[in-house]
């Protein structure tokens, strides 16, 4: 087991990896910038340092910086958390060329799967369910019409080094399309300095429905379930659950991804993303190779410690040392992600948080978060202001308590969007488990 | 006339400013693009005109409600 690792995050997750460490007997170290310096998560560790001025690419995206901090603390390995560098396969290799352990999987996964038109080459050769897509488009209007005459209309245009949604566009015509492919580009090329893209079929409300996936270094590979996620906004995740409610061949989907994971040697953390479309049927959408946000209920539902076990088989354990011999899906977990925003047009607010309350955590729920009361939300990182997860033995069971859990949530100052989710949890289609990626756009 | 206030709908940062005074705009077309908490919001031209000031400038921190643009009147 490592003796020092830097945990290269801030807020909620940095917090989390900080407790995984404690547990294992690991020294922690955090990195925060000029925003953060009063954060808990950096009083929670054993060592920290400060990296730079607030915005990202000064500070938790500097990685000469972070490779500094590591030597001069000593560590001998890095947790990225997620976001920033965690799907960064060249920060990988500097980590890994300076001498500590990427905690993660290795960088030629990143890599792989990182380029969305090769990972769904690689993915489909080795049997995973696909739909109709293309790969890089050319420049040429004709060609990029062909390509979506092949698939059919309407068909979802996607940035190949994409993430988060950016620059998901769909079209439902060729006119559409020449005008949406354009306006693709521009943004994948200013958000992801790579303005390649790909068409796919675009599927008709679809279920999102995510499969948690471990490795070790020595071939094995396991699965621990599915995750629902198909209640997003702007195509980010606003509330996750497990089981996926209705879909009863999930665990056999679980197995077969492992199954293919296995064969390719996959090596730590990872989340298959699929779309479930309304026949039934699964197609891959992307291979998320680092810890995802929704991992708590995961760890609820099966009673494992996701990030210890991905600090763990990193530093070399096999998964039957770290995993329990029979896994199982016990009860019902929901998460909320409560965004700092505007609850109807889903817009930031940052601001001070003058009054910040979280509900009270209990063996049934759970909250993580990077702030506290009196510490301001700035512009410069992701919205998520806390995650809320409601453990209980049946789905309905979680509901209420979610909805009881969020009801008692204060906050002054800012505006956030725990008015919308409480619409989603009493909804009629979310309660009959009739989720699909549109429908927080219905009930906006 | 007076000019028509431009205002920002959020906190964050002015990011890029496509617009300078005497552009002419139509109406939804975007005058500057904000950027706050990883997400790009584009501040919209509210009706066809023309540019009359801009009163921030790139990477400026700007407030909800604050004035950024005005059109000519």
């Amino acid at each position: 087991m490592f003796n020092k690792v830097l945990v290269a995050n801030r807020g909620a997750v940095a917090a989390r990896v900080v407790r995984a460490l404690r547990l294992l007997g690991v020294r922690s170290v955090a990195v925060y910038s000029e925003a953060d310096a009063a954060a808990d998560y950096v009083a929670a560790a054993d060592e920290a340092y400060a990296i730079g001025p607030a915005p990202a690419r000064d500070s938790y995206l500097n990685q000469d910086r972070l490779l500094e901090v590591a030597a001069q603390c000593g560590a001998d390995a890095l947790h990225p958390g997620y976001g920033f560098l965690s799907e960064n396969a060249g920060f990988a290799r500097r980590v890994e060329a300076a001498g500590l352990v990427f905690i993660g999987p290795s960088p030629r996964w990143i890599e792989a799967m990182g380029e969305k038109t090769a990972a769904r080459a690689l993915m489909a050769k080795h049997g995973m369910p696909m739909a109709a897509g293309s790969g890089l488009l050319g420049a040429e209007p004709a060609e990029v019409a062909a390509a979506a005459a092949r698939i059919g209309y309407p068909v979802l245009i996607k940035p190949a080094a994409g993430g988060g949604g950016i620059g998901m566009l769909a079209a439902a015509d060729e006119t559409a399309l020449l005008a949406a492919v354009e306006r693709s580009r521009a943004m994948a090329s200013r958000s992801f300095s790579n303005a390649q893209v790909y068409l796919e079929k675009l599927m008709e409300r679809p279920r999102h429905v995510e499969f948690q996936m471990l490795g070790d270094r020595h071939g094995n590979v396991r699965h621990l379930f599915e995750r629902d996620c198909s209640v997003q906004r702007r195509h980010q995740k606003v509330i996750e659950e497990a089981p996926a409610p209705g879909v009863g061949k999930a665990p056999a989907m679980a197995a077969e991804a492992a199954a293919i994971l296995a064969q390719l040697g996959y090596d730590n953390i990872g989340t298959v993303e699929m779309l479930l479309g309304a026949d039934g049927q699964f197609s891959f959408l992307e291979m998320n190779t680092r810890l995802q946000v929704e991992h708590a209920v995961t760890e609820m539902v099966t009673g494992v410690d996701l990030v210890a076990a991905m600090v763990r088989v990193a530093a070399g354990e096999t998964l039957d040392t770290v995993l329990p011999a029979e896994i199982s899906v016990q009860g019902h977990a929901i998460e909320a992600r409560v965004y700092a925003e505007d609850p109807v047009r889903f817009l930031p607010s940052p601001g001070p948080l003058n009054r910040f309350r979280p509900p009270a955590e209990s063996a049934a729920l759970r909250v993580e978060t990077g702030y506290r009361e009196g510490m301001a939300v700035t512009p410069h990182y992701d919205p998520l202001l806390a995650k809320v997860i409601a453990h209980a033995p049946t789905r309905d069971g979680a509901i209420a308590q979610l909805s009881e859990a969020l009801a008692g949530f204060e906050v002054q100052g800012i505006k956030t969007n725990i008015a919308f989710i409480q619409r989603v949890l009493g909804s009629e289609a979310f309660r009959a488990g009739a989720v699909h990626t549109g429908l927080a756009t219905e009930l906006k | 006339m007076a000019d028509l206030p431009i205002k920002s709908e959020i906190s964050g940062n002015v990011w890029k400013i496509l617009k300078a005074p005497g552009d002419a705009v139509a109406e939804e077309e975007t005058v500057m693009i904000l950027e706050s908490m990883k997400m790009e919001i584009p501040v919209m031209a509210p009706r066809d005109g023309v540019v009359a000031s801009i009163t921030v400038a790139e990477g400026d921190a700007v407030a909800e409600d604050q004035l950024v643009a005005t059109l000519k009147g």
